[in-house]
């Protein structure tokens, strides 16, 4: 079980464009630049996202991956959406970094990034939040974040920022292979696994790399697109799960598109180690008439989604 | 492949600056160091590293800027540049990067595209004396430089951006893809593209800001009229930089069957390089005609800069000559400490946008900030990485210029040599106000009139008492 403990020591900034968030503890932003050090001591779930998958292989069982949007509707409602995610059945969690500009989003998950950053979400407060409610997850979360934020921190201190969170696994959709060194280099040094995309155009050698260089597991993308629910799956996963197995030992999950239980047993069938899920996930907290029913539906969907898997 | 980090490059730059702050009288070459490289352990997909036949072919004397790549094998110029992009696009950039390449050496092809620059996109341009803009400048002793503008205005569709156009849709039938794509701020390259896809008869999708389309009316409607589809997007911003976003999430999903013709030298490799290169014909021309008209090189080269095609186009071909001075003017907006500005390079930090890192304006959270231009064109937060190098190294200058500025050159312009320029042509103008009197007697000035601002006159009327 992980534990936290807390300093009783408050620091605000303002900023001229944002307000502060209402979580349902009192909130407070940190800055960053200040060199006042938060004491929180929070042991994050000691269970990284490689040691997750070899238990689940252990059991004969698929992971779950959901992936939500920080901030949408609220980050207290993320907070919460976390813990629901852990309880009814998640075996990792991603969770999504808003950005100006997601390159790889559809229209689900950018509405949901538009409306987080609308509402003052940023790096700071989503950090202060995962703080508090990582220690009382019993999944490891991983975060999904495009590049440009990381840079303007600097990876290093990205990395540092990060880790002490108790963020396990870091996925960076528009860093090409060749420029992950420095990101794992970094990621390494603060337990973080730098997991990474292969995608039905990406030519066998590169994939091949691309598995090596991959921690974690391998991000297989279902389909030649952005993100966003499909009505079925492509049939190309299932020899593109075939070809990269030759190539690697290493979990493969497979995500973009899935949104239905029919279609999480039909990925696991054909030999997928684990599910992710994010538009699905993202619409429903994000179309909800109101936060608690959306927490509510995302525990029936997720549960539904687990007990389609083996 | 991985470039070393800031410190060297932070000495190359004072060394620049060093060369370049003292008067323009001195011609000092630029002394540089031995760029260091690292190396990665993980090789990149495959390519043969060959450079494009031009720049193979060019005989550089000065040449002190041969230590670095521009850009080297993986698209990076210094730091700048690379290609950040999802996993799905890789392999296209690879595919494309490849067909430039050997089209480079293709003889048909260049044969090809220089008929169509000829005879339908109506090469080359004239490099014309711009008499009474000249005399405007001149000082009461009666000295002052000469002033050229180089007519990209005068190019089919009204502007610089149809050399790019034209070479990449013929590209884009060398891939044997039947659809086309693009993003357009200011309408310009968007009007390009669905010109050259009526030309070839390819299918064509705009994607432009829907606060654009409303802006720019004029060119929405010209490109319905040659049988495009221009779509308006209204995530982010509902500028420039959400129509390039929306863009290359099209490509994403329909790789396989379309190509992306991007509109400037920003986005990630091979685009820097290759419009660039479609471009480089402004240059060489400003080259010969110099020769012809005054037996010399040009002095000071001055381009407006957005995303810095134009600007590249004529800077290209005399970046290794090092007493030729680039200059390359932004869009200072309301005023650069205003925040509602597009100065990239005054104001920017590096990052990553749609594709390449460059200069680009964002905030304290590393979100891309909303820009600000009266001039569509140049309302755009990132800047081409090729321009960040340069930059960087101090080989080009780069200032910003407001809107009333802007505002002010454009009815100059069209009342001293019935001109009309583009708002963005009028930025580079504007400058003229502050370049001329500094410089020598007899400086030969060529400023790349990279449009004509028919497309701005309902602008113009909302902010002019005529």
């Amino acid at each position: 079980m992980a534990i936290a403990l807390k300093t009783t020591s408050f620091l605000q900034t303002r900023k001229s464009q944002s307000h502060f968030l209402r979580l349902s503890a009192p909130t407070f932003t940190v800055s960053f630049k200040s060199r006042t050090v938060m004491a929180t001591l929070s042991i994050a779930p000691a269970v990284g996202l490689s040691e997750t998958f070899s238990r689940l292989k252990q059991q004969g069982k698929v992971a779950l991956i959901p992936f939500i949007t920080a901030g949408d509707p609220d980050l207290s409602t993320t907070a919460e959406a976390l813990k629901v995610l852990d309880s009814c059945g998640s075996d990792i969690i991603e969770l999504g970094v808003p950005y100006s500009d997601p390159l790889a989003d559809g229209p689900v998950i950018q509405a949901a990034a538009t409306r987080a950053l609308a509402r003052g979400t940023d790096f700071n407060s989503i950090i202060f939040m995962l703080k508090e409610v990582v220690p009382q997850l019993s999944c490891p979360v991983a975060l999904f974040t495009y590049y440009n934020p990381i840079l303007k921190r600097g990876t290093e201190k990205f990395m540092s920022i990060v880790k002490d969170a108790g963020v396990r696994g870091l996925v960076v959709p528009d860093v090409p292979l060749e420029e992950t060194e420095v990101l794992r280099t970094e990621a390494a040094k603060n337990n973080i696994e730098l997991v990474l995309l292969t995608t039905p155009t990406t030519p066998i050698d590169r994939m091949k790399a691309i598995v090596e260089a991959s921690e974690g597991f391998v991000y297989l993308v279902s389909s030649v697109g952005v993100t966003g629910t499909r009505s079925s799956v492509s049939s190309r996963v299932e020899s593109l799960l075939r070809e990269i197995k030759e190539k690697t030992a290493k979990p493969v999950a497979v995500g973009f598109g899935i949104s239905k239980p029919e279609h999480v047993k039909q990925i696991a069938g054909w030999g997928a180690d684990g599910v992710i899920v994010g538009s699905a996930m993202v619409k429903l907290l994000g179309e909800a008439k109101s936060p608690e029913d959306g927490l509510k539906e995302l525990g029936t969907f997720t549960k539904s989604l687990k007990a389609a898997l083996p | 492949m991985s470039i070393s980090t800031s410190p060297s490059s932070q000495n190359l730059m004072s060394l620049y600056k060093n060369s370049v702050s003292c008067s323009i009288h001195t011609r000092e070459p630029f002394k540089i160091e031995k760029f260091q490289s690292g190396s990665s352990s993980i090789k990149p997909a495959s390519i043969s590293c060959v450079m494009t036949s031009e720049s193979a072919q060019m005989e550089v004397k000065e040449n002190k800027l041969k230590d670095f790549q521009r850009p080297d094998s993986f698209g990076r110029f210094g730091k700048f540049g690379g290609k950040y992009v999802p996993e799905t696009l890789m392999y296209a950039l690879t595919e494309l990067e490849s067909a430039f390449r050997s089209l480079a050496g293709d003889e048909e092809f260049k044969k090809e595209l220089d008929g169509l620059l000829r005879d339908y996109v109506g090469r080359e341009s004239p490099l014309y004396f711009a008499e009474r803009l000249t005399e405007h400048y001149k000082r009461p002793n009666g000295e002052g430089p000469h002033i050229y503008l180089k007519r990209e205005d005068l190019n089919h569709t009204g502007a610089h951006k149809i050399n790019n156009a034209v070479a990449q849709a013929l590209l884009a039938k060398r891939l044997g893809k039947k659809r086309i794509i693009a993003e357009t701020g200011a309408g310009q390259h968007g009007v390009a593209t669905a010109t050259v896809c009526a030309r070839f008869g390819l299918q064509c999708v705009i994607y432009m800001g829907a606060l654009d389309t409303e802006r720019q009316a004029l060119n929405v409607f010209r490109m319905r009229l040659l049988g495009a589809e221009v779509r308006a997007v209204h995530s982010g911003t509902a500028t420039l930089k959400d129509a390039t976003s929306e863009a290359i999430r099209d490509w994403v999903t329909n790789v396989e069957s379309t190509h992306y013709i991007l509109g400037s030298v920003a986005g990630p490799h091979p685009y820097p390089m290759m419009v660039r290169d479609f471009h480089a014909v402004i240059g060489k021309e400003t080259r010969k005609q110099a020769m012809e008209k005054w037996g010399g090189r040009p002095d000071v080269l001055v381009a407006c800069v957005g995303g810095g095609s134009n600007a590249m186009g004529l800077f290209h071909e005399f970046v290794d000559d090092a007493d030729v001075r680039l200059i390359g003017v932004e869009a200072a907006g309301f005023g650069i400490d205003s925040g509602k500005h597009a100065a990239t390079l005054t104001k920017g930090e590096v990052g990553v946008l749609h594709g390449a890192m460059s200069y680009l304006l964002q905030d304290d959270d590393g979100q891309i900030v909303e820009p600000h231009s009266i001039s569509a064109g140049l309302d755009y937060p990132g800047v081409g990485p090729e321009h960040s190098f340069l930059k960087d190294i101090g080989r080009a200058e780069y200032y910003s210029v407001t809107d009333e500025e802007a505002l002010e050159a454009f009815q100059r312009l069209s009342r001293l040599e019935g001109i009309i320029p583009a708002l963005e042509t009028s930025h580079a103008l504007a400058y003229l106000e502050r370049l001329c009197p500094m410089l020598p007697n007899g400086t030969k000035v060529v400023l790349n009139c990279s449009g004509r601002g028919d497309k701005d006159v309902q602008t113009a009327i909302k902010h002019l008492e005529l």
